[in-house]
């Protein structure tokens, strides 16, 4: 039996739904949620799903549908940011690195391989111990703990357009080093880059989760899927679903976001075998 | 291949210094005073003074910063706050845990890597490929702590195989600390496999397509021997970059996993370290991470000739 390939094209539209779902949920949240997620009901805890409560409630009676969604929308605007700094900041740093070369390169490359050689979540991690947890302090570490690898994979793209010929020709006719990066380097290295800010808001997210999963990141009573499952484990045995609903938030985000980012990938640069 | 090591050596040096230069600084950013952190908000003035002199804190940050390399090259990081105990020892002692953890489950994440990955290759554009490659995605996607969470669920709580939380050292009972052992190195074999598998699938194509494969099937190999003695060292050069690198990123991000197990590891004493702003602790195993990991890559490098004698070439 042979397939043709189906998996990519089913990757592009599972993809597409579950990041749809997902920006869904957010908005559904901002107009309706069953209940108020940080609202206690100490009459109602630990009940399990039924038609009051859909996905159930937690060990103060809040009810975990709401906290979900609530969650979805802490969880990815902090990904959102961090991973747009770290792209915006990283993409500039890479363009500059990679198209001037020289000694501003090597300085810079220097620095950003020994962050590198820190693994990312244990840069955020020292980061948090300096900044404190919150929700600021954990955007500004994930940006800074993801930024040298979006330096170090923009500047490859970089080195392999500067000596085209129509950087060649930006050059001949005068245009200014900035004009050049900006008007014929950018629009060039755009697909990787977009690729890519897929790939980090996979990493920042499972990376937030993790953290506010050792209790370093998002501050309760706000809810993130992270701090859910990590006050969910002491009711493992008696209320199940408590861990089983923000795992599978943090799972299906990244496997629709995984899916979109390689489908992207195969619209962008079909010349790379997936 | 003499100069291939000398020269990887000498590139590791400038790499540890900039790390611990990194350390540093990170530590040097909390905000407020270290002296008045270390005795606490209502020590008087006098005391901070003495400790400050102490501690070597009115000295330029260059003077200090040598002071504490030279002392963490000797193995001194310092005393914990909370504990008072001399944070290298404890360093080394969480360390031996967390090390058993991530070689096992990065060994068995690397052998099934090798077979599936291989094999995915080899029937490309098969069932078999599309189970693979689906698998691999699927657990790309899972958080390692929550798979962690539903394997207690299940082999702890619903079948009561496995003990669930806790730990006792080897020391005591062996045949214990391996059951304890089981579930944490499970969960992050499983985590590790999907990445490494994918790795393993993509450098196994790329090998399969080129000529001296035609040649080896065409001087009439079998195909068990063209997989294991041609398309194997070839495509595994690659995937063994990753290893090193999983390990790595696996000694960072054992905490999640040492926590959801209670496990007494490295990942775990870090994040105590910044939960009680114990601070010799967290720059102590943030420098030893660092090392660790600047380590494993020089290791996987110096093997990677053996795997491609190319790369001694140039």
């Amino acid at each position: 039996m042979r397939f043709t390939r189906p998996h990519l094209r089913l990757n592009g539209i599972i993809g597409c739904i579950l990041v749809g779902i997902l920006l869904l949920t957010i908005a559904v949240g901002y107009v309706w949620m069953p209940y108020n997620p940080i609202a206690i009901d100490l009459d109602h805890t630990l009940s399990h799903p039924s038609a009051a409560h859909w996905l159930g409630s937690d060990e103060f009676g809040r009810d975990v549908l709401s906290r979900a969604m609530l969650g979805a929308r802490i969880s990815t605007t902090i990904a959102l940011e961090a991973t747009f700094g770290a792209i915006i900041l990283g993409a500039s740093l890479g363009i500059v690195t990679g198209f001037l070369r020289g000694w501003t390169d090597r300085c810079l490359m220097m620095i950003n391989d020994s962050i590198l050689a820190l693994p990312g979540i244990l840069l955020a991690l020292g980061l948090i111990a300096v900044l404190g947890s919150g929700q600021a302090s954990i955007v500004l570490a994930l940006t800074i703990a993801y930024l040298p690898s979006v330096v170090r994979v923009v500047r490859g793209a970089v080195m392999s357009i500067r000596e085209r010929e129509y950087i060649e020709a930006s050059r001949v006719a005068g245009d200014g080093t900035l004009y050049t990066m900006f008007h014929h380097v950018l629009p060039n290295i755009l697909p990787p880059i977009v690729v890519l800010t897929t790939s980090v808001f996979g990493w920042v997210v499972l990376s937030e989760s993790a953290l506010s999963f050792l209790g370093v990141g998002v501050p309760p009573p706000a809810p993130s899927w992270g701090n859910m499952l990590s006050s969910a484990r002491p009711y493992m045995e008696n209320a199940s679903w408590l861990s089983i609903v923000p795992g599978l938030c943090i799972a299906l985000t990244l496997l629709g976001i995984n899916f979109f980012g390689d489908a992207l990938r195969d619209l962008l640069d079909p010349r790379r075998d997936a | 291949m003499v100069q291939y090591v000398a020269k990887r050596l000498l590139l590791t040096l400038p790499t540890l210094l900039l790390v611990s230069l990194i350390v540093f600084s990170i530590i040097r950013l909390v905000p407020g005073d270290p002296a008045q952190v270390l005795l606490g908000e209502d020590a008087d003035k006098a005391s901070v003074a003495q400790l400050r002199q102490e501690m070597g804190l009115n000295r330029p940050l260059i003077v200090q910063y040598l002071h504490w390399l030279g002392h963490s090259v000797r193995g001194d990081l310092g005393n914990s706050i909370s504990t008072g105990e001399p944070v290298s020892g404890m360093i080394v002692q969480r360390f031996q845990l967390s090390a058993v953890v991530a070689l096992t489950a990065v060994f068995l994440a690397t052998s099934i890597a090798i077979c599936a990955g291989l094999i995915a290759a080899w029937k490309r554009d098969t069932g078999v490929d599309f189970a693979v490659v689906g698998a691999a995605s699927l657990v790309l996607a899972l958080p390692s702590f929550w798979l962690g969470l539903l394997l207690m669920l299940v082999f702890g709580l619903k079948f009561g195989w496995l003990p669930v939380v806790g730990y006792v050292p080897f020391s005591e009972d062996a045949v214990q600390w391996a059951l304890f052992l089981i579930l944490p190195v499970l969960t992050l074999t499983i985590i590790e496999s999907g990445v490494l598998t994918r790795m393993m699938r993509s450098s196994s194509l790329d090998v399969l397509k080129m000529e001296y494969i035609t040649h080896a099937r065409a001087k009439g190999l079998s195909e068990m021997r063209v997989l294991t003695r041609h398309v194997f060292p070839n495509a595994f050069a690659p995937t063994l970059t990753l290893v090193g690198l999983t390990l790595g990123q696996l000694l960072g991000g054992i905490a999640v996993i040492e926590t959801v197990f209670t496990l007494p590891g490295l990942g775990r004493l870090m994040v105590d370290g910044i939960l009680a702003r114990d601070y010799p602790v967290v720059q102590g195993c943030l420098l030893f991470t660092g090392l660790a990991y600047v380590v494993i890559n020089l290791i996987v490098d110096l093997c990677y000739p053996l795997f491609d004698p190319r790369v001694t070439a140039n």
